[in-house]
């Protein structure tokens, strides 16, 4: 049934948007003339953001999974630790885009920046990197901890050199999945202000910025037909970009296997 | 039985004789509890350098755990709390002062079931002198390690293949060869061979006896004629006590106690 839905959906999003999709759609910047309109800025605005969360986000996320399994000492603090990332990873999106609003835009003065909307997305998923990355910690053997252990490494060596690498796949997965939550996200950007017109690209993380989620929100709230279908064209290339992620995560996945293997 | 726990190492006395071989480590008084269960109980018998020393005893007699207290491999146990000393060369290893990645560094473990890392047979035996400062050559280290470990032959033109790609017995030979790289004093072995085949168990078997020129090894076994095999001295352990230690021949042959006599002719056990 759900599957069944998603087709439709996918089959009637694809019919509409289609005829939209050409270079001039991908090298153009928005436009109130829909023939004339494209995602370029939106594209790029996105891709900045993939690799800006994915600098912020996966070291403090991994660190914190690698802390917490296998460095901290399971105590009441840990515990304590442990309930409210579980509780974060419920929080819905746009409290996380009230905390940017907050914190990074007006607090640290970041503006209405990529930076802004970087670390606001990194806060967004770090609970659901953490997770992952815990789970994929837990199913490395403890026999090759202790192997570690009884040649007189220490808990980091360990931890660095064999349950790190070991865990990776699994790892990389929850990261992957994360980063695409993180760019099909709309309401955190709307609300640190991400702009919906731009007619320019970011050319460092301090510059203002739209992302793809954004640019179909735009075109789907105007009442013409063709920017309707000039959405649905968005959303084609959105879900092109996800897909992409999705395979690289297996792709990598699969050559670290059989690695180990 | 040792008949009076207060004399000094070099007195030790074992089955009424001076127990002649020079003492490396010494168990004494040793308790070990899991959550207040005590695993074992009191236990004390002094461990001979270059020799082979064997535990045994039924299955849940704490000889695992009594094991795992020499190089302190129980402190990643939760809730494992441990009374009494183990002297290693005079110094007690759960003094405040002693450093538990130190001792781990001189007295080396092979477990139960091989655990090779899942990298390249040279990466498994390098990493554990690598990170612990050693300087010299890894390529000779290696040959150096898996030569001793009876492996070199099979495995000198896949050095770079992963670990996993090798049989059963030869990946224990293998973890064998790791915990030699560290030049440990002591090398503790937690039935090495309970997964193994009796080919490779016989081959593990006949590599100890060329091992023990070199390092004092601790065996636990669940196979009495293994220990009886290898083993110069040999500690009975039953629920936790310390039933007996002696030197094997004399365990085997004129057991003193009768609960000795009944496990090691298989009335129990």
């Amino acid at each position: 049934m759900g599957v069944g839905l998603l087709a439709i959906l996918l089959i009637q999003v694809t019919v509409d948007g289609i005829k939209w999709l050409d270079y001039q759609f991908l090298t153009s910047f928005p436009s109130r003339f829909p023939y004339k309109a494209g995602i370029k800025s939106a594209l790029v605005g996105t891709l900045w953001l993939i690799v800006m969360i994915a600098m912020v986000s996966i070291p403090i996320g991994v660190a914190t999974a690698l802390y917490l399994e296998e460095l901290s000492r399971k105590g009441r603090f840990a515990k304590l630790i442990e309930i409210n990332i579980s509780n974060l990873a419920g929080v819905p999106s746009i409290v996380y885009g009230i905390i940017g609003l907050a914190i990074f835009v007006r607090g640290l003065g970041l503006e209405r920046s990529l930076l802004s909307g970087a670390l606001t997305m990194s806060l967004l998923i770090l609970p659901v990197i953490i997770i992952a990355s815990r789970e994929a910690i837990k199913t490395v053997p403890m026999s090759i901890r202790q192997a570690a252990y009884a040649l007189g490494a220490t808990r980091w060596q360990t931890a660095w050199a064999h349950v790190l690498p070991a865990s990776f796949p699994g790892i990389l997965t929850g990261v992957i999945l994360a980063l695409s939550r993180a760019i099909g996200e709309t309401a955190p950007l709307i609300m640190i202000g991400a702009l919906t017109y731009v007619a320019f690209l970011p050319v460092g993380p301090m510059d203002s910025f739209t992302a793809l989620p954004i640019q179909i929100f735009n075109w789907v709230s105007r009442p013409q037909q063709e920017f309707h279908e000039l959405a649905a064209g968005g959303i084609i290339v959105l879900l092109i970009v996800l897909l992409t992620m999705n395979a690289t995560a297996i792709f990598i996945r699969q050559k670290t296997e059989k690695k180990l293997q | 039985m040792m008949k009076n726990q207060n004399l000094t190492q070099n007195d030790k006395i074992v089955d009424g004789q001076k127990f002649k071989d020079e003492v490396i480590l010494d168990i004494d008084k040793v308790t070990i509890s899991y959550s207040g269960n005590p695993a074992v109980k009191n236990v004390s018998f002094p461990i001979a350098k270059n020799r082979i020393t064997s535990i045994i005893g039924p299955s849940g007699c704490g000889k695992s755990t009594l094991l795992r207290s020499i190089n302190r491999m129980n402190d990643f146990v939760e809730g494992v709390t441990i009374e009494g000393h183990v002297n290693y060369l005079g110094h007690d290893i759960y003094s405040g002062e002693i450093d538990p990645v130190e001792v781990r560094r001189n007295i080396g473990m092979v477990f139960q079931k091989p655990n090779p890392f899942p990298k390249t047979i040279h990466k498994n035996i390098s990493w554990g002198p690598l990170i612990n400062g050693y300087q010299g050559s890894t390529d000779e280290l290696v040959e150096k390690s898996l030569r001793q470990a009876a492996l070199w032959d099979e495995v000198k033109d896949r050095l770079y293949e992963s670990a996993l790609s090798l049989s059963g017995g030869q990946q224990q030979r293998l973890c064998i060869a790791r915990a030699l790289a560290m030049e440990p004093d002591i090398l503790l072995m937690d039935e090495p061979c309970s997964a193994l085949d009796p080919i490779s168990t016989s081959r593990i078997e006949d590599l100890l006896f060329e091992l023990k020129s070199r390092y004092t090894i601790v065996i636990v076994t669940h196979n009495m004629q293994q220990a009886a095999r290898i083993s110069d001295y040999t500690a009975f352990l039953e629920m936790g006590d310390l039933i007996e230690f002696g030197v094997t021949d004399q365990l085997f042959t004129r057991p003193s106690k009768r609960r000795t006599e009944e496990y090691v002719t298989g009335r129990f056990g």
